[in-house]
């Protein structure tokens, strides 16, 4: 069995505003293994942005705090290391894909020099060293004649460029961890699967365990081992991507399957939308977040937040009808 | 409760030569920006050809997808018929009417009867304007309320049309989510009773679980009001389950144009291929045994495009007559109404 690389213990971030307290991320409990690939899918609001941000300590302080909880990477708690600690954690042990291609690489630079900076900060490498390395990394995310274009400025490459470019810097200093934050949102579909093949291929080669985050299930499908869905804050089901596909067990995530429309079968009359919106995460009383929106909610899902339970190993809902779902959905 | 008026100037029937009741024709139309340089003199070095000779048909009533990469001028094609851009060549043939070149002042009237749903639902509305006045301006706009209180009914029944509560006319944008911006941009639309409606990538900003809710509304809304869409998307899984027809667009031409059972099921242009290879399916076992085609290289800059096919620098098998040939793309029948492109038909 694989060493476990970072294990999250009941985190809650908190952002303190005018209108109260948003719960963002709220008692979240999970693990990561070393080199395993894990989606974590819900939609905006939810706190799976948060929940990777509190992971790096990248929340804005004020108005988020990171409330309690505890983030154990390789046996520390990173959560208590002072900053200039933390900012070797960064990079190093774990770094960042970002969403916006478009925003995340400074356009006054060359790619070339953002490349280098970091490979010369992390790994002590000299100036010639660390460019030889940069072209490589850049040859390897498959981007044409990379030695010459590390001269260029972000605004030379495409979307799919770019995010290329982004997970060339995130592999650069062999970190054990990536954390991808909706890595391919922004692209077109083509490009997706290219890039979300890139970053696998990568991690595989270094043996980097690899975190995406998303909102779409369909497009990880391929690439991740393990599938958590967040919901309001927090996780309602997680399981191996063959349980979580095949067998959802919580409402949201069947709501969530079944709401795309899919290549490989008939064309419904109507696509079974999820009514309602998510819930603002400001004061929600102690009941399922989703029950206003579930189909198959009870009254008990009103009165109380039902717990994580399992359900077969490794697979685990928060959800009081778990068990039965897949009867009542067929009704 | 207001009952919408249907509009009474019943448009005449327009069957073309293909026998079938038109809304729209596009006949070669080209869509060129200039690239100048210079700074006083602003001397035209080149052309972005954004789109370049295209054809094709809606029908009335049905809904036509339009699919492509980013910077194929799907988009581009959406505006220059709406007359957004004016037209640098070809034929806009709205109702009968060629309509290519008309001005803003021609175009006014018109302009009730074709809308446009935009994609950012963020940047699409006014952020200091209501709601109610959002979706209330058109109205004034072209005349269609006589009284305040006529004008609030319509508004209330418009916000009640797209899902949403009376109340919230008096809120502005930002206190919406995305999704609910949306229905705005919808109800927008359709304040004025159009019969025909360019929704330009309406969902790909929102939320899996919001689109589909978004999706339905379209759907009802088109059997509600009789419309007619042109549904502009790079999503393919999208395109499928709302369309009747699906034209795919590739760096400023049509590839491939057929139905939409038919596109899916017997692709024929590499290019329809691929896209359709790229559409992730929510199924892991399922994906672990599909093949993926993918493309190799980046789409060419459409200020120079190749010469000939313009396919031909990505094509899986280009053939030697399709790399020499300087044939012009156009479209040929390979079967009843699926029309792909002539020089991948030649390669087989």
């Amino acid at each position: 069995m694989a060493e476990r690389l970072l294990e999250v213990n009941d985190l809650a971030t908190y952002f303190f505003t005018a209108d109260g307290v948003v719960k963002a991320v709220d008692g979240v409990t999970y693990h990561i293994d070393e080199g395993e690939s894990v989606a974590i899918v819900g939609e905006s609001g939810c706190g799976k942005s948060v929940s990777a941000l509190s992971i790096m300590r990248l929340i804005a302080s004020p108005p988020g705090r990171i409330v309690h909880g505890e983030v154990i990477f390789e046996g520390t708690d990173i959560l208590k290391l002072s900053e200039t600690e933390m900012r070797d954690v960064r990079g190093n042990d774990i770094s960042m894909v970002f969403q916006e291609p478009m925003t995340s690489l400074n356009p006054v630079l060359t790619i070339g020099y953002q490349l280098t900076e970091a490979l010369k900060l992390h790994m002590d490498l000299n100036h010639k060293e660390a460019l030889a390395r940069a072209g490589d990394l850049l040859e390897q995310v498959g981007i044409p004649d990379a030695h010459r274009r590390l001269k260029d400025y972000p605004h030379q490459f495409s979307g799919g460029m770019r995010q290329r470019v982004m997970i060339a810097l995130a592999v650069s200093c062999n970190p054990r961890m990536i954390i991808a934050d909706e890595p391919t949102t922004a692209l077109d579909v083509t490009i997706q699967a290219q890039v979300l093949e890139v970053m696998r291929d990568m991690a595989k080669e270094y043996g980097t365990a690899l975190v995406m985050i998303t909102h779409n299930l369909g497009v990880v499908a391929r690439y991740a081992e393990r599938v958590i869905v967040m919901y309001a804050g927090k996780i309602i089901e997680s399981g191996t991507a063959n349980d979580v596909y095949t067998d959802p067990r919580h409402p949201y995530t069947l709501g969530l399957l079944k709401s795309v429309p899919r290549l490989d079968e008939k064309i419904p009359e109507k696509l079974e939308a999820i009514e309602g919106l998510p819930p603002l995460v400001i004061d929600l009383p102690d009941a399922c977040a989703f029950a206003p929106r579930c189909k198959f909610a009870i009254d008990k899902c009103n009165e109380k937040m039902p717990e994580l339970e399992e359900i077969t190993p490794g697979h685990v809902s928060r959800c009081y009808v778990a068990s039965e779902l897949h009867e009542l959905a067929k009704k | 409760m207001v009952q919408e008026t249907k509009t009474t100037e019943k448009t005449k029937e327009t069957k073309s030569s293909d026998g079938h009741d038109n809304i729209l024709e596009v006949k070669n139309l080209k869509q060129y920006f200039p690239i100048t340089s210079g700074i006083l003199l602003q001397r035209h070095v080149a052309d972005v050809k954004a789109v370049d000779d295209i054809s094709f048909t809606i029908r009335r009533g049905e809904t036509l997808g339009l699919v492509g990469e980013s910077g194929c001028g799907k988009s581009t094609t959406g505006r220059s018929i709406l007359q957004l851009n004016s037209p640098t060549d070809g034929e806009v043939i709205f109702n009968g009417e060629n309509i290519a070149g008309w001005n803003v002042n021609q175009m006014r009237p018109l302009r009730r009867q074709m809308q446009l749903i935009f994609q950012d639902p963020y940047s699409s509305l006014n952020p200091r304007m209501s709601a109610g006045s959002i979706i209330g301006e058109p109205l004034i706009v072209h005349g269609l309320t006589d009284s305040k209180n006529e004008y609030r009914e319509r508004i209330a029944h418009l916000l009640e049309n797209v899902g949403l509560n009376p109340f919230m006319a008096d809120r502005y944008p930002h206190e919406f989510s995305g999704g609910q911006r949306q229905r705005i941009g919808i109800a927008r639309a359709i304040a004025v009773n159009p019969s025909f409606i360019v929704c330009d990538e309406p969902v790909s900003a929102l939320d899996v679980s919001i689109q589909a809710q978004v999706i339905n509304l379209m759907e009802d809304l088109q059997e509600q009001y009789d419309l007619t869409y042109l549904f502009i998307a790079h999503d393919l899984s999208v395109v499928r389950h709302i369309s009747d027809r699906i034209a795919v667009m590739y760096l400023g031409h049509i590839v491939e144009i057929a139905d939409r059972v038919e596109l899916y099921e017997n692709p024929q242009h590499p290019y329809t291929k691929a896209l359709l290879s790229a559409i992730p399916i929510p199924d892991p076992v399922l994906e672990a045994t599909r093949d993926r085609i993918v493309l190799e290289g980046d789409v060419p800059s459409p200020s120079d495009p190749p010469v000939g096919c313009v396919f031909k620098t990505r094509c899986p098998s280009p053939s030697n007559q399709c790399t020499d040939a300087e044939d012009q793309m156009h479209l040929v029948e390979v079967s009843p109404e699926h029309w792909v492109d002539a020089c991948c038909v030649n390669c087989g």
